[in-house]
């Protein structure tokens, strides 16, 4: 694999983004959870590396959607 | 000061050792006997009082509760040698065949040993099942053959069913093992698969027995005044004789040999106390001869705890009978027979407005229906009305008591099918009590329940709380279900002759007198006035069946789509449709077309049904489906429709034309085998030979069959009864009809002609190596003509396969579906619309993506546009 690959070209990864603090609070208490209420994804995937997220941090991904057209979740970075 | 334990952190399952069962004891016991003459349980003895009371009146000597409060108590018997304990033997082994004899280390090298713990660790951390290594570590364990720690060589081992050991033809006492067993350590011991914090290897072996409380072995007394004694008290009988026997012989000083006896005999009833289904060793007994029930028998099995009582546990104020059908009674309704109605109670609150009518009920008791079967007061005492002076009772009943009265006509139940599939395999009815013995149902909620009345028995169950009772009413009503979240559309619908009298009925050239029309409209239950007439001939004035058809419909309904009759034309005339096709519905006036089955069968497009229960709401929905499923059987039996094995008859012409067809086809697979053995056959692309001559052949005769039923279907025409119900789409299709008239075509197995059965050939009728039609389960008979025994034989193997298919399919689907079940069983669409799991995480952060019940979409969709449009500007 070439070193300059980014997974984040490839069509079946959608977009991810860090939440800013503040973002991240203001998720958080709209759906009133702690960030282990959240699915997690692991500090080890390569897309948290590409977009240098570290743990504890939440990410946003807007995803294609087959039935809602474009679908956003979010995502709580875990250790490892 | 007693704490008390909020949050249960964890639970672990471990082995009791012998001093915990010790400590749990409340009694050694230490004799066989039960009661004495005077019928008391005698002391340190199997019935011990200590152990727990089953008689009411004595009190519990541990606890000092009475029967029924009393839990029971667990007692111990000190065994005079230890024994194994069968639920272990296959642990037991293992340690054995992995472990060195005289040093008791595990036999493989450090390295390796260090290796496995390190895997271990890993597995644990990451929640793996780490204790499934044990099977790989005692697998190579077992093969080693000098020990690496102390060099002593493996002795063959050999383990005979059910608890016994022996190493190089001597016995292994189970004191012996144990002193083994002993000896793992602790490090060890973890990649064996044991936990040593719970559970250390050698309290497989026991050396104390735990006796059971009492209460879960209480004896009957007979009315005769004997008692009779659980098959567990009898096996602990058994227990303690041997064990006083064995250790009164080795006080004794006893010859080796009978000691070993009796030793071998107790292990033989505590593995039966545990286990008497063990295969090696003959089951216990009953003095009768009945094989005893022990304690791995009572969980185990159909009839099983788990099985029996946890999963299918029965229930109060539910009944179970055969259905039957009922087309004269709502969706919404179900008949409940008399017999049943005066046994399902309500309980009834008693208000000023309701007392005259609950007094009344209770005078006339749990005989008479209405009636009622029982009475609480304020203060919860309880008066069954079968033994109690019911007039005397009715006069003290005042506002506050609560009357349990008779199911009655309007009342909610839950009516269920199994197997419960989805939601709709239980659904909300109002209660008809009716004479009869059968719970009935109409026709139209059969596709839900998948209920048929060849015999099959529906359960139904009378919730008693009023907020029960509101909910079932509200959330699980029939008419709220007519809409299925499987795929947006109805479920709840019409079905067959539904069908049919409704085509008839709107078919172009139906015209009906007023005597008629009036008829057919009361059948509906609809007693309004009618139309204008549409015409007038010799002064008799006639109404078109789709006026009175249209009569059904509500005010302002708008539709236009094609009937399921629909040829697919290549250029559609629209309203001029030859075959009254193309349904027009203006301002809830049926002006063009027939309804069919789009119209409003269940689980078909369903465009009437959908539209109505979508735009009007459930309630006009129910109203509708009511009506026109009686309005369309009162036509059909007015009109006339029936069908018979003559609506399969086409004439000679055809026959003759069809075998034309068939004996071409004939030929031309003999043509196709003949180039085939000369070789000149061309392959097709990435086939071999001989799978292109199959392909080729199977070509040839699936098209000949298909051109014989061209053949029938011209000569069975529109007026033909079986054809129309298969065009209207109410039952069976234009292929089954063919299949009867014409010819049934090739039958396959695992999709290829048949080709098994003896060397070379199907069967000994045909010469070795025949490819042909004939040869090879080509049935050209038709069902009505009649099968040759070979077509015959080659149909039924085809037959068996679908028989088989089905089968293996449901038992697969099930355990899918159970599975996906355990899953999903707790996840939940929360007020804020996000998916939540049972701790409160979120799984969907918009249920679906797009937060659309299915059940209240536009077949899956949120918004159908073109629907939205068609309203506005056409409408
Ligand atoms: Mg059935
Ligand atoms: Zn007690
Ligand atoms: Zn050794
Ligand atoms: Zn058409």
């Amino acid at each position: 694999m070439p070193v300059e690959f980014d997974v984040r070209q490839h069509v079946l990864v959608p977009k991810h983004e860090i939440l800013s603090k503040e973002k991240a609070r203001e998720i958080l208490k709209r759906y009133k959870i702690s960030p282990h209420q959240l699915p997690i994804i692991r500090s080890s995937d390569p897309v948290v590396k590409a977009i240098g997220a570290k743990p504890d941090d939440i990410l946003r991904i807007t995803r294609n959607s087959p039935t809602a057209g474009r679908a956003i979740m979010y995502r709580y970075v875990i250790e490892e | 000061m007693m704490r008390i334990p909020k949050l249960i952190d964890r639970v672990d399952f471990g082995l009791m050792s012998p001093d915990e069962i010790r400590k749990v004891s409340v009694t050694k016991v230490v004799t066989a006997d039960t009661y004495d003459e005077d019928g008391y349980p005698i002391e340190r003895g199997i019935m011990d009082s200590r152990l727990g009371v089953v008689d009411p009146g004595l009190r519990c000597r541990t606890c000092g509760a009475r029967a029924g409060d009393c839990p029971g108590h667990f007692g111990h018997v000190e065994l005079a040698r230890p024994v194994v304990h069968v639920g272990y033997i296959d642990t037991i082994y293992n340690c054995l065949r992995a472990m060195c004899r005289k040093c008791g280390r595990i036999l493989l090298p450090e390295s390796k040993i260090e290796e496995y713990h390190k895997w271990i660790e890993e597995m644990r951390e990451a929640g793996q099942k780490w204790w499934e290594m044990t099977n790989e570590i005692v697998k190579s364990a077992s093969t080693t053959e000098k020990c690496p720690h102390c060099g002593e060589k493996r002795a063959p081992l050999k383990f005979e069913k059910p608890t016994a050991f022996t190493e190089s033809r001597s016995r292994l006492t189970p004191s012996d093992v144990r002193e083994r067993l002993e000896r793992i350590t602790d490090d060890d011991a973890v990649l064996l698969g044991i936990n040593p914090k719970i559970a250390k290897p050698e309290w497989m072996i026991l050396t104390a027995l735990p006796v059971s409380p009492v209460t879960v072995r209480p004896s009957i007394t007979l009315e005769s005044g004997v008692r009779s004694e659980d098959d567990l008290t009898h096996k602990l009988v058994d227990i303690i004789r041997i064990n006083q026997r064995l250790s009164e012989n080795i006080e004794a000083g006893a010859p080796h040999l009978i000691v070993e006896d009796l030793w071998e005999l107790l292990q033989y009833h505590v593995t039966t106390y545990f286990d008497n289904g063990v295969s090696g060793i003959p089951p216990a007994r009953h003095r009768s001869g009945r094989v005893l029930r022990t304690l791995a028998q009572r969980l185990r099995g159909k009839e099983g705890r788990f099985r029996g009582n946890l999963s299918g546990k029965r229930v109060d104020f539910s009944a179970r009978t055969v259905v039957s059908p009922d087309p004269n009674i709502s969706i919404n309704e179900i008949g409940v027979p008399e017999y049943i109605a005066r046994i399902l109670s309500i309980p009834v609150r008693a208000t000023e407005h309701n007392i005259e009518e609950l007094r009344n009920f209770i005078r006339r008791g749990p005989d008479i229906y209405p009636g009622a079967n029982c009475m609480i007061s304020p203060d919860g005492k309880r008066y069954d009305l079968r033994y109690a002076d019911r007039e005397e009772l009715a006069k003290t009943v005042e506002q506050g008591f609560i009357v349990e009265r008779h199911l009655m006509d309007g009342d909610v139940v839950l009516f269920n099918r199994q197997p419960s599939l989805h939601r709709m395999s239980i659904m909300a009815h109002e209660v008809k009590v009716l004479p009869g013995r059968t719970f009935r149902l109409n026709l139209s909620v059969c596709p839900p329940y998948n209920a048929d009345f060849d015999g099959d028995e529906m359960n139904v169950h009378a919730p008693q709380r009023e907020e029960a009772q509101a909910e079932a009413r509200i959330l699980m009503r029939v008419q709220e279900q007519i809409i299925s979240p499987r795929f947006g559309g109805p479920i709840i619908g019409g079905i067959q002759d539904h069908i049919t009298g409704a085509y008839l009925l709107t078919r172009k050239n139906t015209l009906l007198t007023r005597e008629q029309s009036q008829q057919l409209l009361a059948a509906a239950g609809m007693f309004v006035d009618l139309p204008k007439p549409a015409t007038k001939e010799k002064g008799v004035e006639y109404w078109t069946g789709k006026q009175i058809f249209s009569m059904l419909f509500p005010k302002g309904l708008n539709l236009t789509f094609e009937a399921k009759i629909c040829e697919n034309c290549a250029r559609c005339t629209k309203e001029e449709c030859e075959i009254d096709a193309y349904v027009v519905i203006q301002d809830g006036q049926l002006l063009h077309g027939v309804m069919d089955a789009r119209s409003y069968k269940a689980l078909d497009r369903c465009e009437v049904l959908d539209r109505i229960v979508k735009d009007y709401g459930t309630t006009a929905a129910r109203e509708f489906l009511d009506r026109a499923t009686k309005l369309s059987i009162a036509a059909a039996a007015m009109l006339g429709f029936t069908t018979s094995i003559d609506d399969e008859d086409i004439p000679p012409e055809a026959k003759e034309r069809i075998n034309e067809v068939l004996e071409d086809a004939q030929g031309k697979v003999n043509k196709l085998i003949k180039i085939y053995n000369a070789g000149e056959l061309e392959p097709l692309p990435g086939r071999s030979l001989r799978e292109t001559l199959e392909m080729r052949i199977m070509e040839v005769l699936a098209e000949s069959r298909d051109r014989t039923g061209e053949i029938a279907e011209k000569y069975l025409g529109l007026n033909n009864h079986a054809v129309i119900m298969a065009r209207i789409g109410a039952r069976g299709s234009m292929l089954n009809l063919t299949q009867m008239a014409a010819c049934v075509g090739q039958q396959s197995v695992r999709g290829e002609r048949p080709s098994r059965g003896y060397r070379g050939r199907t069967l000994p009728h045909f010469k070795l190596g025949d490819l042909g039609a004939e040869a090879r389960g080509f049935v050209s008979s038709s069902y009505k003509d009649g099968l040759t025994p070979l077509e015959f034989f080659f149909h039924a193997m085809g037959g068996r396969e679908g028989l088989v298919d089905t089968a293996v399919r449901t038992a697969q689907s099930g355990y899918m579906q159970r599975r996906l079940i355990n899953a999903l069983q707790d996840l939940r669409v929360e007020y804020d619309g996000t998916v939540r799991d049972d701790r409160g995480a979120v799984v969907q952060f918009v249920y679906g993506e797009d937060g659309v019940d299915p059940a209240h979409s536009d077949n899956g969709k949120a918004v159908n546009v073109e629907k939205i449009i068609e309203r506005v500007v056409g409408g």
